[in-house]
């Protein structure tokens, strides 16, 4: 663990995505588990460096969209046929084609309302402070650097330690954060 | 990405974008001129935003203003429109429908090149899209707001207009979803929604970029509150990029269901001259049309304007033409079809309908249509026109002036020569050139504030697709054999 009793994490800065997807094989070898890379761009093939999984996102989409399809067709019955029914254009109270536009766009609704906020609430967001954002380096993140960072609960963390393989792994920039 | 020509561009960045390569004969052009890193893009995208606000450049200024005028009028309008009622415009019986239904399809088209931009074009992997996809959504958003402001006026008794939604009510009755005009409510605000997020969603990485960079208390507050927080973590990208392409996935059918809902209005009516099958096609091709066309009117004067060139080159709007000229042809043909299928129906009604426009009392609008939308595209056949800024801003201005033509051909000529001799009139417009104007001021107040404060190039997706964003990219392979300075210094 820490030798300091006021350190967050480490943060090193590299310089291009192949530096940074190079050193992120190394920590994901090392055996890291809490450290992030961040990149103003996604690069390509680093979700695999790092070893991240896949994202859920799609799972909570399609049930969603399942639930928010079934929903609007019953919905639509419902609300034509039992509620108030009216024979409208000489269509039965059941009319299944003339609902599929508005069953449509209500599941194209559904989803993408929930891949949006979906998005944000998985990955923690909005959260306007990180201990990152204490460095002044790390404000090229949305530009053109690229940073990894270790945080010091990682069971593996060792100031020293982790500082060299950041080091050794092409690091231009080495910095301690604080929460 | 192989360029055999990269090295005889001129230095100079007003005038790179404008050179005309030729093809080259394997891989691809490189989608940003001139030597371009990562820093120098941000630099670029950004300079138009960080501009100090007294700084803003005087004919940005004078836009503004007129637009902002033009929306003045637009709000005295609705006001004078919601104390007289519809009776301010020239609509009669039996041409119930005029301008308050030609402007509606004609901003809900222009609306459809945003998203096919954003959406089809990135589920085809067209690189190119990234540097224009950003105000093409915007156009959309845009668009589509114009367009809902004359929908929701145009229904006389405005303050009723709740009714158009799946509310719970005194009377205990639900909209008739058997109706097109009920399908269109749900596709147009889904449509927008949707638009509006998956535009956002793109916009927060760019976001965080502006509030990294600023320098100024309310920038930083202003792109912080926008941002979210985002930090670029690898973590987030993985569930983004997934949104993302959930949302263009979604957002594809979307773009041809919209159009095809906004065609049923008029073709699931019995009426001669609107009910076809071939409207769903014809609608979506030309509200692809029409909406590239307002692209290239938006995007010329712009990259010229803020500097954008190395990012939107001759290629782009080369592309955009190409798409102009299928989708125009697709209009011709379908403007054929209709012909085609009233003679071979045999049925009178048609036949005359048709005939009517061509010769009736709106034969000068058929012809407008005609040489705008027909002729004109075709022009894009020779090279020279089609990677021609000046000519493509010419040509795709007539363009956008016959897709409105289009509408109100379809609209009123339909209408006015009813089944009944004794019914015929004649619509002329009285009021309505303010509502039109109005709905101008609308779009450009809110496109010219959002090229002020907001990125108008996606600027992570571009440096994404630039060769040196692969970390695999020869140059890195090269510098790391030969201990180069910037690459990995430590080295291993």
């Amino acid at each position: 663990m820490s030798t300091k009793s006021n350190l967050w994490g480490v943060l090193a800065q590299y310089e291009n995505p192949h530096a940074i997807y190079k050193a992120c094989e190394q920590v994901r070898d090392a055996g890291y588990e809490q450290w992030d890379a961040c990149v103003p761009f996604p690069v390509h093939g680093l979700d695999k460096a790092m070893g991240l999984k896949a994202s859920k996102l799609p799972w909570i989409v399609l049930t969603m969209g399942i639930f928010g399809s079934a929903f609007m067709v019953l919905f639509e019955s419902w609300a034509m046929g039992s509620a108030y029914p009216i024979i409208v254009g000489g269509k039965p109270l059941f009319s299944l084609p003339a609902f599929v536009p508005v069953w449509y766009e209500a599941t194209v609704l559904f989803s993408c309302v929930t891949a949006f906020f979906s998005n944000w609430i998985l990955n923690g967001l909005p959260r306007p402070h990180h201990p990152a954002f204490g460095s002044k380096a790390f404000e090229r993140v949305t530009d053109d650097k690229f940073f990894i960072m270790v945080e010091a609960t990682d069971p593996k963390f060792d100031l020293e330690k982790t500082k060299a393989l950041l080091q050794g792994a092409g690091a231009t920039l080495v910095e301690e954060l604080e929460p | 990405m192989i360029t055999g020509t990269a090295d005889t561009l001129p230095d100079d960045p007003k005038i790179r974008g404008d050179v005309v390569l030729p093809d080259p004969t394997h891989g691809r052009e490189a989608l940003v001129r001139g030597t371009h890193d990562f820093h120098s893009i941000t630099e670029m995208v950004c300079r138009v935003n960080e501009a100090p606000l007294k700084a803003t450049p005087k004919p940005f200024l004078f836009g503004l203003a007129l637009a902002a005028s033009l929306l003045a009028m637009f709000g005295g309008y609705i006001g004078y429109l919601l104390w007289e009622g519809p009776g301010i415009w020239g609509n009669n019986n039996p041409v119930g429908w005029a301008w308050d239904i030609v402007n509606f399809v004609f901003w809900v088209g222009i609306g459809h090149a945003g998203t096919l931009i954003s959406a089809i074009l990135y589920l085809f992997r067209q690189k190119w899209r990234t540097s224009i996809n950003r105000y093409a959504e915007a156009m959309t958003i845009f668009a589509v707001i114009a367009a809902s402001s004359c929908v929701a006026l145009h229904t006389g008794r405005v303050w009723m207009d709740y009714y158009l939604f799946p509310l719970p009510n005194q009377m205990g009755l639900w909209p008739n979803f058997r109706s097109p005009l009920e399908w269109d409510v749900f596709a147009v605000n889904t449509y927008f929604l949707v638009s509006l997020l998956f535009w956002f969603t793109g916009l927060v990485p760019d976001f965080a970029t502006l509030r990294d960079r600023a320098t100024v208390r309310w920038r930083q507050v202003f792109y912080g509150a926008l941002s979210l927080g985002w930090r670029g973590s690898m973590r987030h990208w993985v569930t983004y990029e997934k949104a993302y392409q959930i949302l263009a996935a979604f957002s594809a059918p979307l773009v041809l269901s919209v159009h095809t809902i906004v065609s049923f209005d008029f073709a699931v009516s019995q009426l001669p001259g609107w009910h076809t099958t071939i409207f769903p096609p014809y609608f979506v091709a030309g509200a692809v049309f029409s909406g590239f066309a307002m692209v290239q009117t938006l995007m010329i004067p712009a990259r010229h304007w803020l500097g954008l060139k190395d990012l939107v080159t001759a290629k782009h709007i080369e592309n955009i033409n190409k798409i102009i000229l299928v989708t125009g042809s697709l209009v011709g043909y379908a403007y054929a079809m209709e012909f085609f299928v009233a003679a071979y129906s045999g049925n009178d009604y048609e036949g005359f309908t048709f005939l009517n426009r061509m010769g009736g009392p709106y034969w000068w609008a058929y012809w407008t249509m005609i040489s705008c939308n027909v002729l004109t595209p075709q022009l894009f056949w020779f090279r020279k026109i089609r990677t021609s800024a000046t000519w493509s801003f010419v040509l795709a201005f007539f363009v956008n002036i016959g897709m409105w033509f289009e509408r109100f051909v379809i609209t009123v000529t339909s209408l006015h020569r009813d089944a009944l001799v004794s019914s015929w009139d004649y619509f002329v417009p009285v009021t309505e050139i303010f509502y039109l104007l109005g709905t101008f001021g609308l779009f450009f107040t809110l496109f010219l504030l959002f090229i002020r404060f907001f990125p108008v190039i996606a600027i992570s997706e571009v440096k994404s697709v630039m060769p040196q964003a692969n970390p695999h990219w020869e140059g890195y392979e090269h510098g790391e054999h030969h201990a180069a300075a910037t690459a990995s210094a430590g080295g291993h």
